[in-house]
């Protein structure tokens, strides 16, 4: 089998879950600057979401087909995590925008503590199986295998990045969440709504979520309440990476760490001997970030000086 | 004048009696775990007082403050246990005894040891500023998280998941702090439970953090935090070296995480990687910022509060935890308190329970 080739596949199918992770976080940093650490927890809910409709949906409708099921089970847990970040930000955020910088961090942090322990409750805190909804037979590509899930994940992902490049370069809505992002100030004049901008935001970004975090479950085939931090943690160091608001910064960021970490485990062991195996791949995020925010602080793509206080 | 004084004196007096009586009291219930949680709550104060000096007066978010302790903790646990002189041959060769260094010796190093970790940290990301900052220093605690639950091979230095165990307790006059001691004083006996003599020497090493806490904040390098964390810029203007300054104020809270770590390990007589997990730093972070940034009494609060306070819940939790078919247990309803806590405080007070009076005077007006 080849390694290389088929670490190259997984590096991508991880690099495009993190990419949509990325881009809710980078849309939402670039126009109210706030990290939101409840995202990676909103992946979590669309996960969870979709596994307990699809156990629902699998025992009412037998004859349906599997990817019907995938299909409705991701729509619905769209709407959900649209719906839950939409009232986060509402009932957590908006009040604390003006206030220190500190606070609305904290908050964001017990939001996702908060969205944790809330699926705990609901539930329960075992990790589940994820049922594998499309065909599992591998497909054999030139010495290496790609799984029907994955083939799925990156033209889902790329159908994604379509609409959405199409709707921030060509709405309305997407000119006015550019505007916002520049200046708020100066787009409230111009007659856009800041607020409403910044809802549309968080609902696209929780959309965004919820197929990776469907995605996310049906590739590694388990759910669990902390499945979405690390995601999370290491979708927002490629948006940093890719240079922070920008949007495709956080795409080519998000693929570029899904090919470093997949081929930093890969050979890893190799490299250094059996010293250091693949157990340190979680590290790989934040040496890079490290490197990147050192070296060259506003990002591979960015325009904007990463300054912000 | 002279009344104030006095009125001031008593008070103080009253909380010293009160804290040197507390445990007393908490032990005479029969059950040690009431002082236990005491005890863990005096650490988290340590901790936060520590992560004080780069959160509160520097200004610097610290999402990896953890790591120091664990650093502390560790060095602690592999200085004062069997674990190295176990697994080498040439340690137990050098240590025929085993090695057992003494607690006050470790606490030095660990202190030194963790404030070069710091400044070794600090130096390449100080110049990142807010939200990248806390990130970098995040993904540093996971990286020494990672390391040492990885560390167990190809050799074993920290012994990975398992943890170290059979540390040390701390020896104080003779006397080793793991067994109750019993006073006999003119026909009188008192027996104090080992967790009640922990609790002294933790609360000991609280006094000092605070004297030193107090001491910084009102020295000169003490100010100059505080002018970074109001604006760098001017900061810098007026002559200030601010990366050595926020080097320096890395450095001390690192001191302090590795001196709590000490006492975290020989305390617990042991470690285990998942004492250091993000939540940790979260946890502490949460504390400095809900109490109030800055402010001493405050961080203090906020410390005792988000540590004691679901502990005691969690022990009075059972009919809870019953009502809701153990969907809520203990540990769950502790963790949806925190969480609510730190959302909760935010939004009514976003600048802590108790802030400091003078925290951003600048833009009061």
């Amino acid at each position: 089998m080849d390694v290389l080739l088929q670490q190259i596949i997984n590096g991508l199918v991880l690099g495009s879950m993190y990419a949509l992770v990325a881009l809710g976080y980078t849309m939402v940093y670039g126009i109210i600057g706030l990290i939101n650490f409840a995202h990676g927890d909103v992946l979590m809910v669309g996960a969870l979401t979709s596994w307990m409709l699809i156990g629902w949906m699998s025992e009412a409708w037998v004859g349906l087909p599997n990817w019907m099921i995938l299909l409705f089970a991701t729509m619905i847990a769209m709407v959900v995590c649209a719906v839950l970040n939409f009232s986060i930000e509402k009932l957590a955020y908006r009040p604390l925008r003006n206030s220190p910088r500190l606070a609305p961090l904290i908050t964001a942090i017990g939001m996702s503590l908060l969205l944790q322990t809330l699926a705990m409750i609901i539930w329960a805190p075992n990790p589940k199986s994820y049922p594998s909804m499309l065909p599992r037979d591998p497909i054999p590509i030139g010495g290496a295998v790609i799984s029907v899930t994955q083939i799925t994940i990156l033209a889902v992902t790329a159908i994604t990045l379509a609409l959405l490049m199409y709707l921030v370069n060509r709405t309305n809505l997407g000119r006015a969440m550019r505007a916002t992002a520049e200046n708020p100030r100066v787009a409230a004049l111009m007659g856009i709504k800041p607020d409403v901008v910044i809802s549309a935001t968080f609902i696209i970004g929780a959309m965004l979520a919820a197929i990776a975090g469907v995605m996310w479950a049906s590739n590694y085939g388990t759910v669990q309440h902390a499945m979405g931090f690390m995601p999370g943690l290491k979708a927002f160091v490629a948006a940093v990476m890719g240079g922070i608001g920008n949007l495709a910064g956080a795409v080519v960021g998000g693929i570029a760490l899904g090919l470093i970490e997949s081929l930093g485990a890969g050979y890893l062991g190799k490299l250094t001997g059996g010293f250091l195996g693949s157990q340190y791949a979680d590290i790989f995020a934040f040496i890079v970030l490290a490197l990147v925010l050192t070296l060259r602080p506003s990002g591979l793509l960015g325009e904007r000086v990463a300054d912000r206080a | 004048m002279m009344k104030t004084k006095i009125g001031k004196f008593a008070v103080y007096l009253l909380v010293a009696i009160a804290m040197l009586a507390l445990p007393l009291v908490l032990q005479s219930t029969g059950s040690n775990s009431w002082v236990r949680i005491v005890d863990m709550a005096l650490l988290y104060v340590l901790l936060a007082l520590g992560l004080n000096i780069v959160v509160g007066y520097a200004g610097l978010l610290d999402l990896g403050f953890i790591a120091f302790f664990a650093v502390g903790a560790y060095l602690y646990s592999l200085l004062a246990s069997p674990h190295l002189t176990d697994t080498f041959v040439f340690m137990a060769e050098m240590f025929p005894n085993g090695l057992h260094m003494n607690f006050w010796i470790v606490m030095v190093i660990a202190g030194c040891v963790a404030g070069m970790t710091g400044l070794i940290l600090g130096a390449p990301v100080l110049k990142l500023r807010g939200d990248y900052l806390a990130i970098v220093t995040l993904g540093f605690g996971e990286i020494v998280r990672i390391f040492m639950l990885n560390l167990d091979r190809p050799i074993n230095l920290t012994n990975g998941p398992k943890g170290i165990s059979n540390v040390d307790a701390v020896t104080v006059f003779g006397h080793s702090m793991s067994q109750r001691l019993t006073v006999e004083f003119g026909g009188w006996t008192y027996t104090f439970e080992s967790v009640t003599l922990y609790y002294y020497l933790i609360l000991f090493f609280v006094m000092m953090a605070i004297v030193i806490a107090y001491r910084l904040q009102d020295s000169r390098i003490g100010r100059a935090w505080m002018a970074i964390r109001e604006d760098e810029i001017a900061a810098k203007a007026m002559g200030l070296n601010t990366r050595n300054l926020k080097l320096a104020a890395f450095g001390m809270s690192a001191t302090f995480g590795g001196v709590s770590g000490v006492l975290f390990a020989s305390f617990m007589r042991g470690v285990y990687p998942e004492s250091f997990i993000l939540m940790e730093s979260v946890m502490v972070v949460a504390m400095v910022v809900l109490g109030g940034l800055g402010h001493i009494p405050g961080v203090i609060l906020g410390a005792l509060l988000l540590a004691g306070l679901p502990e005691l819940l969690r022990h009075v939790a059972g009919p809870v935890t019953e009502m809701t078919g153990g969907r809520l247990a203990p540990e769950i309803l502790r963790q949806l308190l925190i969480a609510m806590a730190m959302v909760g405080v935010m939004l009514i007070r976003p600048k802590g329970l108790w802030p400091s009076p003078e925290h951003g005077k600048s833009l009061a007006k």
